[in-house]
Order: structure tokens, then sequence, then C-alpha cells
């Protein structure tokens, strides 16, 4: 009872304490040379940690701020401090100036924004860390779906892999700190491996126009940024940690961030997860637990002149796959699709046992920059990364404790560019980029390799430049080529060698005959050019109109040209296949946007063209002693595709909010005249919020989420004779899902937590009406439900 | 500016040198299974009947050989031995040995169509529960019919049926899965 007392009493003194301290100040930071909104400013209390940051539009709030006359500070990067004296009495909003010109270069103009947009023709959408807050638990596929047009394609709820307007895969770079994540990407089964907590915002530009990134983007760009650091002696930090109930998970994050006046940052950011089996609204999923752990540490300085950053990250997860869903043979599979539940669910539990994956990623990046009076920005940059896979399957014996896939993927880049930022008009930038990797299978594992040894060379040049044409219209062109070069060593069955015809295709890559094996080495180049131009018109203040061409290639990847072997989890056989060529995508996109503080709106449109589109399709059956298996063979056609993406928000009142998030795409094989496989269904977000500043910032949100069936897809169904009952069956393999539609509720409050702190509390329930459905982008479709009805609390505590 | 272009390529020369390019090393399966073969003694006297199925290149392009040595007698019993190989290896390894070391974790299911015969175990895992590696098959009627003979990895052994050979309710994953035609005179 004291106890309670005690907690009681405590609350109360929050509640007085923060009842002087209950105004909003709201404001703008301007550049007062060109009437700009500059972003990435810090405002301050003056002798007060209480700070903001501002954001795209340079608009910034501090809540919680106590009555009087208090003084503000305005800094940015490149910018004179300004301090600004106001007197408080009620919630406060203004316009702030800030004189963008360095003390140390008066005649340096700089165009401002040290995150500017990488491509002003193409929309950007970012994801701020108050969403990535959200998704501390989740994974960066499940944060992305924020995005209007911006799906993930599943193998189970674990691994999660994001997708831009259909595209996934290799067909998506995703950018960690600067670093092009090279981590066995081209697998459905292998999510991303980056931890969110460690970033500050997420981007996601579609389709391949940012080019100082690579030319194969074909989907798009996924940029995690970390935080930005401000230059004032300050060491703050959060803690989030949540609980759910489906799976039992829980996680931990932490990060601090020390920085100082002279420009040096330290951030340290240290995260825990772990789940145990899902559960569908009617059974457990056995073996879909999980746990992770991710560490990493940027620290370096920055100054408006020069610095250098250093960036170390690690991640290791463990990650359960359905035990229902490893298969073998065709009748396994008819068994499957006849059940309405998985064959094998068994009670809760945290074990993982196999078939499961492994995979520990770790990146070191060096970075450094230095601006040079009158020209511009020179950066350099190396990076290394590792990556080790191990796959364990169900195996006999004392062979069950090795894995069936052990896979170590070390990549060094370097990279080198220049921004020639001089002139207000004319932005100019270029660089190169050359890398090499290196993939070894481990010959350990006792089962022929899924991927073979290679190595991988890759040198690439890009330009781009940016013209403010006039007041109403900027342009931007760009034009990038690389060079790609794999030295594969493959052991290729004999048996299967001359059923690819590969015999007469390739017999001079051929160096060793081993009787059933044949050991190859195939040297294989590509070149690819990449081509974007486009441009933004202002329409007016509020409204503006994007316009981009952009001519993309990208080159077949080491699964695409070698994958030989059985899935499981997919029972079949996957053929690469040697003949195949790059694949070249022409992609037309247009953008409105309107942008005003109470009304919102983006929509994105489209059209490509892929020439030599690769894709995965059933190619007959074989026969083998586990029995018959369809055969899945990589091959190439053409394709079309268009389709748009809507984000609208309405603020309706002070307190009530809503948001619109739909997309819709259609995808066509224009060689076979059928649609595309595995293409997302039309989808729609509705949220409704209800929020109110004066209540401890109380949030309230009903969302609804409907996802249509995906009617148009190509039917690979096929029929097989099954000898137990003497009969043939039609394998339903393609045939969509239905429909479905979710509910979500969301709540979140802030509380104070002595001078310095807040704590936000966020209590959600996804799926709420704990509805049974499949998704036709989840690879498990075929095997069980999703996820059923989860309740979410999350503690999170800045200070 | 120099000075950065000398770092730069001896970033590069870094990564150039770390290169080694040893030819990688052959993977013969261990725990692959090739052949199936299935004996099958008549009680009292006849013709020994033998099955096998032969897949040299495991999951490779060519289909398994499957053979039957004869006909089977109707109305006579014969007791079965199921015996799985991987003969990559030589001399060929027997991996029935493991399947019966970890024997609450497999079955054998031996499915004949048309009602040609029946089969009953004749062995015990450690919980009491069939493994299928020893079983009697007793013909009931002449005909030509099909029998599937499935080896289960991690099959749910209560389920309903399972223990009495039914392959419905099992789960799984199919380590073995063959059909022989088979005429009972």
């Amino acid at each position: 009872m004291k106890k309670i007392i005690f907690v009681l009493f405590c609350l109360n003194s929050f509640w007085i304490f923060s009842q002087n301290c209950t105004y909003t100040l709201r404001g703008t930071v301007i550049d007062f040379h060109d009437g700009t909104s500059i972003d990435n400013a810090t405002i301050q209390i003056k002798n007060t940690n209480k700070f903001a940051v501002t954001d795209s539009k340079g608009n910034f709030v501090i809540r919680n701020v106590c009555g009087g006359k208090i003084t503000i500070v305005i800094s940015h990067i490149g910018c004179k401090t300004s301090e600004k004296r106001i007197v408080i009495e009620a919630n406060y909003q203004g316009k702030f100036l800030l004189e963008h010109h360095s003390e140390a270069l008066e005649e340096v103009s700089i165009l401002g924004k040290t995150t500017p947009k990488k491509v002003s023709s193409i929309s950007e959408t970012v994801l701020s860390k108050k969403v990535l807050d959200n998704y501390s638990s989740g994974s960066l596929g499940d944060a992305l779906k924020e995005i209007a047009g911006v799906s993930s394609i599943n193998t189970g709820n674990a691994i999660v892999k994001p997708m831009i307007n259909g595209m996934h895969s290799s067909r998506i770079i995703v950018i960690n700190n600067g670093v092009r994540l090279q981590d066995q990407e081209w697998g459905i089964e292998h999510a991303p491996n980056v931890d969110l907590n460690s970033s500050e915002s997420v981007s996601v530009i579609k389709g391949a126009g940012a080019l100082a990134f690579g030319s194969d983007a074909i989907g798009g760009v996924v940029i995690l940024n970390p935080k930005n650091p401000v230059k004032i002696d300050s060491l703050f930090g959060n803690t989030i940690t949540g609980f759910q109930t489906n799976g039992n998970a829980y996680n931990l994050a932490t990060s601090l961030h020390k920085t100082y006046k002279k420009g040096y940052y330290v951030d340290v950011n240290a995260s825990y997860k772990r789940f145990g089996d899902f559960k569908a609204p009617d059974y457990y999923l056995t073996n879909t637990g999980s746990e992770s752990y991710a560490f990493s540490i940027n620290a370096g300085i920055k100054t408006f002149e020069t610095g250098w950053n250093v960036f170390i990250s690690s991640i290791s997860s463990e990650i359960g796959i359905l035990g229902a869903s490893h298969i073998g043979g065709i009748q396994d599979l008819v068994n499957a699709l006849n059940s309405q539940q998985p064959l094998i669910h068994k009670d809760f539990s945290y074990t993982i046992n196999n078939p499961k994956q492994e995979v520990n990623h770790f990146i070191a990046k060096v970075n450094y920059f230095k601006r040079f009076q009158g020209l511009g920005k020179l950066t350099l940059q190396y990076d290394f990364q590792e990556n080790q896979r191990f796959e364990y399957d169900r195996r006999i014996g004392e062979n069950r404790f090795i894995p069936a896939v052990d896979l170590n993927l070390k990549t060094h880049s370097a990279t080198a560019d220049f921004l020639f930022d001089a002139n207000d008009l004319w932005t100019f930038q270029t660089g190169t980029l050359f890398r090499f990797q290196e993939n070894f299978a481990n010959p350990a594992t006792g089962v022929r390799r899924l991927i073979p040894d290679y190595q991988k060379i890759d040198v690439g040049f890009y330009s781009t430049i940016k013209h403010q044409y006039s007041e109403n219209l900027s342009l931007d062109f760009g034009v990038r080529y690389d060079y790609n070069f794999y030295d594969v060593k493959k052991f290729y069955q004999t048996s299967r060698w001359n059923a690819l015809g590969y015999d007469v295709l390739f017999p001079e890559l051929v160096i060793q005959d081993l009787g059933t094996q044949l050991l190859t080495n195939p040297k294989l180049n590509f070149h690819n050019l990449a081509i974007s131009l486009g441009g933004k018109r202002t329409l007016s203040e509020e409204n503006s109109l994007l316009f981009n061409y952009t001519l993309a290639t990208r080159p077949p990847n080491i699964s695409e040209l070698f994958s030989d072997g059985l899935h499981h989890s997919a029972a079949r056989i996957e053929l690469g296949s040697l003949t195949l060529q790059s694949e070249k995508s022409n992609r037309f996109s247009v953008s409105f946007l309107r942008e005003n503080s109470s009304f919102t709106w983006q929509l994105d449109t489209y059209a490509t063209l892929l020439k030599d589109y690769i894709f995965i399709a059933p190619n007959g059956t074989e026969q083998t002693i586990r029995g018959a298996f369809p055969k899945w063979e990589y091959r190439q056609t053409d394709a079309f595709l268009t389709g748009f993406d809507l984000n609208l928000q309405k603020q309706f009142s002070e307190n009530w909010f809503y948001s619109l998030n739909t997309s819709y795409i259609f995808a066509q094989d224009t060689r076979e005249n059928e649609p595309i496989i595995d293409m997302p269904p039309f989808q729609m977000r509705n949220s409704i919020r209800y929020q109110n500043e004066d209540w401890k910032n109380f949030s309230s949100a009903l969302i609804s989420e409907f996802v249509g069936r995906q009617n148009r897809f190509p039917d690979f169904n096929f029929e097989q004779f099954i000898a137990t009952t003497n009969s043939t069956v039609l394998v339903d393999i393609s045939t969509p899902p239905n429909a479905f539609h979710l509910l979500h509720f969301k709540n979140t409050v802030d509380f104070d937590w002595g001078k310095h702190s807040k704590i936000q509390v966020s209590i959600n329930v996804n799926n709420l009406l704990n509805t049974s459905y499949r998704d036709y982008l989840n690879r498990l479709r075929f095997f069980a439900d999703d996820l059923g009805r989860n309740f979410q609390l999350q503690i999170k505590i800045n200070y | 500016m120099k000075k950065y272009i000398l770092v730069f390529s001896t970033m590069i020369a870094m990564t150039l040198t770390s290169c080694s390019n040893d030819d990688p090393e052959i993977i013969n399966e261990e725990e692959v299974i090739t052949t199936l073969e299935v004996t099958l003694i008549p009680q009292g006297g006849g013709t020994t009947v033998t099955l096998v199925s032969r897949d040299l290149d495991g999951d490779g392009p060519n289909a398994p050989v499957v053979s039957v040595s004869g006909a089977l007698q109707v109305n006579k019993t014969y007791a079965g031995t199921a015996k799985v190989l991987n003969e990559t290896e030589t001399p060929a390894e027997n991996i029935t040995l493991e399947v019966e070391e970890e024997g609450d974790e497999h079955q054998f299911f031996y499915t004949f169509s048309n009602s040609i015969a029946t089969v009953a175990y004749t062995d015990q895992d450690k919980n009491g529960r069939p493994i299928g590696i020893t079983f009697n098959v007793t013909t009931t009627s002449a005909g030509i019919g099909n029998l599937t003979v499935t080896l289960r990895h991690e099959p749910n052994k209560t389920a309903a049926g399972v223990a009495a050979g039914n392959i419905t309710n099992a789960g799984g994953e199919t380590d073995v899965e063959v059909d022989f035609s088979l005429t009972v005179n």
C-alpha cells in the first residue's frame, strides 16, 4: 500500500511540476537571404536542455515550454548562430530568420540543406524518427509500408523485404549510413540486415534516378540516415522498451548521443529483440520465434569545412522458419494446400529449432570530407562489410548441428565524390566507385552449394547536374556507367550441366571433370548504363509538379545466374541460367505535390518498360527419390508496369487529423501477354487520429488497412499424378488469397519526467478484430494464416 | 588534393591484393539418399520380391531408376524390410541405421492402391510407435496396383491414424517417396 501511495505521490508531483510548463513553441526557420525554409536547424531554449531540430519544411515544435522570458538559440551548420528573446504567455508561433552564410567562408554561398533531396525531379518520402520509433521491435520492411507504393514480400513475419512499386531484392538498393548494404540481398528469404533503432530517418526514392548510389536500382533506393550532429555541448539519449502479446515478444533499444561545440560527436546504439512463436487467430505458428542483437557506434567530427566519420555496426539474428513450411515433394505441397491448418502446430515456445537461419552482418566505414573554397566538397569513403549466413535444415544424426548453407560474403568499397556547389544556379556532382566482393561457400556443410564461390569487381562513374533554370523550374540530369565482372568457380552435376545444354553452349568453361561433377569457371562481364533527366516545376507556393525519365540497367545477380538446388520452403528445384543478360528499365514518372499546413497530398504516377526482365517461373517437374518437384527456372521477358501511389493528409480541426495511403499497380508480361507474378494487389490505408497537446499530447488513432485480392496473376498451376490415390490432382500454387481488412488502434501519451526527460507511453492493438487472413506476398501463405491480434505496450524515455 | 588521390588509390590497392583465388573443394553429399530397397520375403516359402529405386544424381535432372523383381502371390504374408542407402559413396553408406537410431523422428509409410494388400508394422521406436523399417505385407486380392513407399522426417507420430500407417495426418518433410507398380497373382 505504501508503495502505491508513493507511486501516486510521484505521479502527482509530475503533474504539479508540469503545470507551469505546458506551452508549445512552434515556428519556422527560414533563410534571411532567399526566404527558403531551412531543415536540420537546431533550436534550443538557452540554459535548458529543451531543443528541437527543424523538419524538411523548416518547421519545429518544442512542447512543455515554461512561461516567462526565454532566449532561443538557433543554429545550423554553415550559418551564424542567432539568438532571439521572446516572452511566453501562451502557445507561441513565430518565424525565425537565419543568416545562411558561413562565418569563415563569406564568399561561398551554400545551397543550405545539409541533407538535400537526392534528386529534385523524383519524389522522395521520409519517415521521421517519430514514425520509426513505433517500429522499434519491427523491421525495416514493416516501417516502410507507411509509405504509399511501398509494400513487402515476406517469408513469415520475421523476414520482411521491402518492395517498391512491385520491385524487390536486387532491384532495391539499401544505404545504411552511406554504406550500400551487401548482404546476399538477392534471396527473398534474406531480410535486409539493418537495425531501425540506430537510424534517425529513412528516405525512399522510387525508381533508379538517384544515380549516385548505383545504376541498378530499378525499384528504388532506401536510405537510412544517422542522427545529424549538432554543434553544441550536449549529452542526450533515449531508451525504448516494449512488450507484445503475440509472440510474447520483448525488446529493448538504447541510444546515447554526445556532441561537442567543436563539432565532435559520438552516437552509440544497442538493441535486443526476442520473439517466441507467433500466433495466427486459430493456432500457434510453430517455430517462428527469433532473437536479434544489434550494436553500432557512429563517431567523428563535423565542421563546415571538413570532417570525418567512423561507423561500426554489427547485427546478429537467429530466425526460426515455420516448421510446417519445410516440406519435400509435390505430395507434401498438395497436402499443405488442402489442409486448412498447418499439419504441425504445437503450443507456444521460445525455442528456435531447425529449420532456421542465423545471420551476422558487420559494417565498418571511414568517411572524410573537405570543402574547397569557391569550388565545392570532396568526400572519400571506404567501407568493409562481412555477411555470414547459416541456414539449418532438418538433417539426420550429427548433421543436424551442421548448417546446410554456410556463406561468407566480404565486400570492400571505396568511393570518391565531388560536389561542385559554389554556383547557386548550377550544381554539379561527380563520383567514382570501386568495389571488390568475395563469396565463400563452406564445403563443411556436406550439402552441394546453393550459391557458388565467386569474386566480383564493380567499377562505376557518375555525374549529375542540377540547374535552377528559373524561379519556378529546376532541371536535373545524370549519367552513370557501371562495369561488373564475375569470376565464379562452381561445381555442376554432370547430369545437370548436360541437361541445361551447357556441354554444347559453354564447353570451354569446364576446368576439371570429376565424373559425376564438373568444376567450371565462368567469367562474366556486364556493362551497365543509366541516364536520368527530369525537372521540378513550382506551380504555386503550395503546389509543384515533378517529372522524370530514368533508364537503368541491372546485371543478373549471382542467384539468377547460378542458383542450383532444392528449396524446401517452396518445394521446388530452382535453377539459374548462364545465358541471362542485363535487364533494362525505362521509367517515366510524374508526381504532383501539394504542401499546405492543413492539407498535404502527393500523387506519384509512373509507367515502366522493362526489357529482358528477369523472373523465375515453373518449367515442368522433375522426379527424384524424394518424389516429384516442380522445376523453376530463371528466364527473361519484356514487361510493362504502370500505377499510382497516393498519400493524403488533412487536418480538419485543431485536434482531428485524417490520412490516406493507397496504391495500385498494373504489371503485364508483354511477350507472353499475361500478368507478372508476385505483384502487390490494390491497397488502401485510412487513418483517423485525435491529438490534444493539452492532454499530455495524447494521441489516439484508428487505422483501417484494406488489401484487395490480386486478380491479375499468371496461371502456373500444374497437374500431378498421386500414386497413393491413383488419381491426378491440380496443384494450385497460383491463385491468390482473398482480400482482407484489418483494424489497428494506436494510442500514445507523453509525461514529463524530471526537468529534462520525457516518457512516452504507447498502447497499440494490431489486428483488433483478430481477423484470419493470408497475404499474397507472404511465401508462407500456402501453409498457414498470417498473424492474429497483437497488443503492444511501448515505453520510450528521452533524456 | 594529391594526398587524397594517394589515400584513395592505396585503398583500392589494398582491396585488390586481398584477393586469393584457389579452387573450391568438391562436396560429396553425405546424407543424400540415392537408393531405397524394399525386400519382401514370403512366409512359408516362395520367391522373394525386391523393389529398388535408385537416383544416383540426387536432386539432379535424371529420374530415379525403379525396378520390381517380380509379382506377389495372392493371400500370402511377406516379411518386409526397408533399406535406404547413399550409393554416391563407396562402400555405400547405410542410412537406415540413422533412421533407426532416430526412430521417434522418422516413419516409413506403405500405401497400396486398388486394395491389393495390407500392411502391419512390426517394429517400434523408443516411444512404442512404429518406424516401419520392418513390416508385414499381406496380399488380399489379385490385380495390379501401386505401392507408394514414403519416409517422413519429423512427422506428427501421434496424429490420428499415423501409428496404423495412414499418412494423411502425418505432416513432416518427405525424405523418400517412390511409387512401385505391383502385380498380385
